[in-house]
């Protein structure tokens, strides 16, 4: 009996000292708890609308003129378009980059430090000709700037 | 530890750095078919990507499969002097990971 207390005992306090050993070794691995585990339900999802409110927090958008996108009107090849996104709002916390017509609009989310400047280029695909939009989080508000794409040779296939 | 599949660079310029990365990826969607056995190749791309300064996150960013083959990414950031470092990683939907640091010229 006495024993067998003892082992429960033991049990106990080594699950429990494992816990906390397991909790630490994770902290110490990702100290950028601010970025939480990808974001399946934003990027799987096949329209804008249902991709906003996974990836943003909210599918209410406000065209602003102090959000730019620019993006080749013509660019040749779908699979390759370069996209430039800046903003003079204050407070950006995030921005979104979609594409209207793909299989999932989603294409990336920018969470911003601090010190970032509200700017960012990065190149995507573009499957067929439509909208590409960004989506820009100030203030706990989005806002968005959109331009059309026609794409010859689609960047999806 | 040397990165062989990111390229990057950072400036600074008026107080300001301007960060500039091409990663060497296929960054495939799922959704392409092999040409030849036809099968469909399987998804194979970045989700996530971190750049910090002086330890310090500066951007992560969550990206799907529609950013394309051998992403480039460019940014720019307060701050930030000649000889300081930075560092950036990636990691992509198989578990692979790669990090790689630049000094800032």
């Amino acid at each position: 009996m006495n024993t067998n207390m003892k082992r429960r005992l033991f049990l106990k306090a080594s699950v429990a000292a494992g816990t906390v050993g397991m909790a630490a070794s994770a902290g110490l691995l990702m100290p950028r708890t601010v970025l939480a585990a990808w974001n399946e339900a934003a990027f799987k999802a096949d329209s804008m609308g249902a991709a906003l409110k996974a990836g943003m927090g909210s599918d209410a958008v406000t065209e602003s003129a102090e959000v730019t996108l620019e993006v080749p009107p013509n660019p040749e090849n779908g699979a390759v378009v370069p996209v430039a996104v800046s903003t003079t709002l204050a407070g950006t916390q995030s921005i979104a980059i979609l594409v209207e017509k793909n299989a999932s609009p989603l294409c990336g989310v920018f969470t911003l430090g601090k010190r970032m400047k509200s700017q960012i280029s990065i190149r995507v695909k573009v499957g067929e000709s439509g909208d590409v939009i960004t989506v820009v989080k100030a203030g706990d508000k989005l806002y968005s700037a959109r331009t059309p794409v026609k794409v010859t040779i689609g960047g999806c296939g | 530890m040397a990165s062989k599949s990111i390229k990057l660079k950072a400036r600074a310029e008026n107080g300001e750095t301007t960060v500039k990365a091409l990663i060497k990826h296929p960054m495939e969607t799922g959704r392409r078919k092999d040409k030849e056995s036809g099968q469909l190749v399987p998804s194979h791309y970045i989700q996530e990507v971190s750049c910090s300064y002086q330890g310090e996150p500066v951007m992560t960013a969550e990206w799907g499969p529609t950013v394309s083959k051998n992403p480039f990414l460019s940014f720019t950031f307060m701050g930030g002097a000649a000889g300081e470092e930075i560092e950036m990683s990636w990691k992509d939907n198989t578990g692979d990971s790669d990090s790689a640091s630049a000094t800032i010229t």
